[in-house]
């Protein structure tokens, strides 16, 4: 039972991970880049959230609704701002300005909120569900992260497959060059990618900080790096990928902690990793790249 | 082709710069409707550099381009397909890792979702091949059947100008032979090309007229026919 528990934890930080990995890998997709900014976006988004339901009294859903509207502007913005320009740089010159936009976020915040962690409110007020007679208890939150995994996971995949903005972005992942040849307007795609991506950031901050409620301006940095981690391990660019990598280490994390070591549990996470990339070094599902000449 | 038509596409004086190298130095040259214009020339001659800069990747520093009448230069490439040009590229270029059919229909992105079953099956004509291989993904076709599917995607958009660049590129002789065919059937059923050789027998052999590139530069343009026939073309071109 215990074990059963410790799984059901496990899929539910799994599902938080896959869902900030969804952001990392349409972005690595699409744009060629790490957005390591990405994490720091999910900050953000706690802060609206708290902020909207703290201070303005404002209902769960409609804090999210602000909360996913403020990211994706930020999103935007931030890649209009701090990418584009650098659209024919190199990768490196890249990725450093993407460190620094996370820094640039992180001390925003400090500015504006503070260093204090913030208690996170219990927003969604859910019941605990009691199986086998109250021996597994499951909080409501796991659930609702679980659902909103899975939602989100479909929803994504239905708009790759069958809309024309998203069959544009499969385009552009593969060949921006050709894609643009047939008429996608290729910076427009990257827009709505981040847009797509730092949306999901607010939902994930809210699940986030539902299940582990201390925020404070570096709450996104860690499971920003799981979850890049966890994009890494699945194949990255995938987004089935992202999905099963985030829920992987969320389960393997869980378990490491319960089991071998409480102070180990995040080592174990990265040693995972590297075998994993070892051995396949594409990622579970990442799919090599062929060159037909 | 009537004689009195206005030219499809008109470049003017045309020069571009890869950084400080001076890749296309002032060319001229001009595509009526119904034509096959080929321009032919070694390696490193510019003739994909102009091919890309009439399609719209690159930039040119000086001179005009003029499509159906309208100065295009400097136009991005996503919007030249909405104006009615197409370019197969280099390399073929096609989306590996989706199916035939699916390439195809975005060859029609800048087209209504429902014309464009029909398209498909009017391509599917020209490339029976391409029909039979039609749930395949793309990047488990042989080298000539890419070829094929970057042509037919091509077509997709419907345009009024399709560019070809190097379609005989690493392909057999028997299937280059077929390719060449198939341009000439397209040009038959009404659309103009433009198209880049390193093959000069045989683009010579299609085409109605055609430019000769040397470093940047044309030297020499005429009816196909003549050039094929002209000393200095067949002592550089076609080793003979």
């Amino acid at each position: 039972m215990v074990f059963l528990s410790n799984l059901v934890n496990g899929i539910s930080l799994g599902s938080i991970y896959a869902i900030i990995a969804l952001g990392y890998t349409m972005v690595y997709g699409i744009a060629k880049m790490l957005n390591f900014a990405h994490g720091d976006v999910i900050m953000v988004g706690a802060y609206i959230i708290f902020c909207a339901a703290q201070y303005w009294n404002l209902p769960f859903i409609v804090s999210l609704l602000i909360a996913m509207a403020v990211c994706t502007l930020l999103g935007i913005t931030i890649e209009k701002l701090a990418y584009k320009p650098l659209r024919q740089a190199t990768s490196l010159a890249v990725l450093i300005t993407a460190i620094g936009m996370s820094y640039l976020l992180q001390n925003t915040a400090l500015l504006i909120w503070g260093a204090n962690p913030k208690v996170f409110p219990d927003l969604m007020n859910l019941n605990t569900l009691q199986l086998f007679d109250g021996q597994l208890s499951i909080k409501g939150e796991i659930l609702v992260t679980i659902a909103a995994n899975i939602i989100i996971m479909i929803a994504l995949t239905m708009f790759t497959s069958r809309t024309k903005m998203g069959k544009a972005m499969r385009c552009v992942s593969e060949d921006r060059g050709a894609a643009e040849l047939m008429g996608i307007n290729v910076n427009r795609t990257i827009s709505v990618t981040f847009a797509i991506g730092s949306a999901l950031a607010a939902i994930a901050g809210m699940l986030l900080c539902s299940s582990y409620p201390l925020l404070q301006p570096t709450t996104g940095s860690m499971p920003g790096i799981k979850a890049f981690t966890a994009a890494v391990f699945g194949g990255i660019g995938s987004i089935p990928g992202a999905m099963l990598g985030g829920i992987l280490l969320g389960i393997i994390e869980i378990l490491g902690k319960a089991y071998i070591s409480t102070e180990l549990g995040d080592a174990i996470v990265f040693a995972v990793l590297i075998i994993v990339l070892l051995v396949r070094p594409t990622g579970l599902l990442g799919k090599a790249v062929r060159e037909k000449v | 082709m009537s004689e009195h038509q206005l030219p499809l596409l008109k470049v003017k004086d045309l020069h571009v710069y890869y950084g400080a190298i001076h890749a296309i130095k002032g060319i001229t040259l001009e595509v009526t409707e119904g034509e096959i214009v080929t321009l032919i020339g070694a390696n490193g001659a510019g003739k994909s550099t102009t091919l890309n800069t009439i399609a719209g990747p690159l930039k040119p520093r000086q001179g005009t381009i003029a499509f159906a009448g309208l100065p295009v230069e400097g136009t991005a490439a996503s919007r030249m397909v909405y104006r009615g040009l197409s370019l197969c590229p280099e390399g073929r270029r096609i989306f590996q890792q989706m199916t035939v059919r699916d390439n195809l229909l975005m060859g029609g992105f800048s087209r209504p979702k429902e014309e464009l079953p029909a398209s498909v099956d009017h391509v599917y004509s020209f490339f029976p091949r391409l029909k039979e291989r039609e749930k395949q993904i793309a990047g488990t076709l042989s080298g000539g059947e890419q070829q094929m599917l970057a042509m037919g995607r091509a077509l997709m958009s419907k345009p009024k100008l399709m560019m070809l660049d190097e379609p005989s590129m690493g392909l057999a002789p028997i299937l280059v032979e077929q390719i060449f065919d198939i341009i000439r059937d397209l040009n038959q059923s009404g659309t103009t090309i433009l198209l880049v050789e390193q093959n000069a027998q045989m683009a010579l052999s299609v085409a109605h007229r055609a430019y000769v590139m040397e470093t940047g530069r044309i030297t020499m343009s005429g009816a196909a026919e003549e050039l094929l026939h002209d000393d200095n073309v067949r002592k550089a071109y076609l080793g003979s």
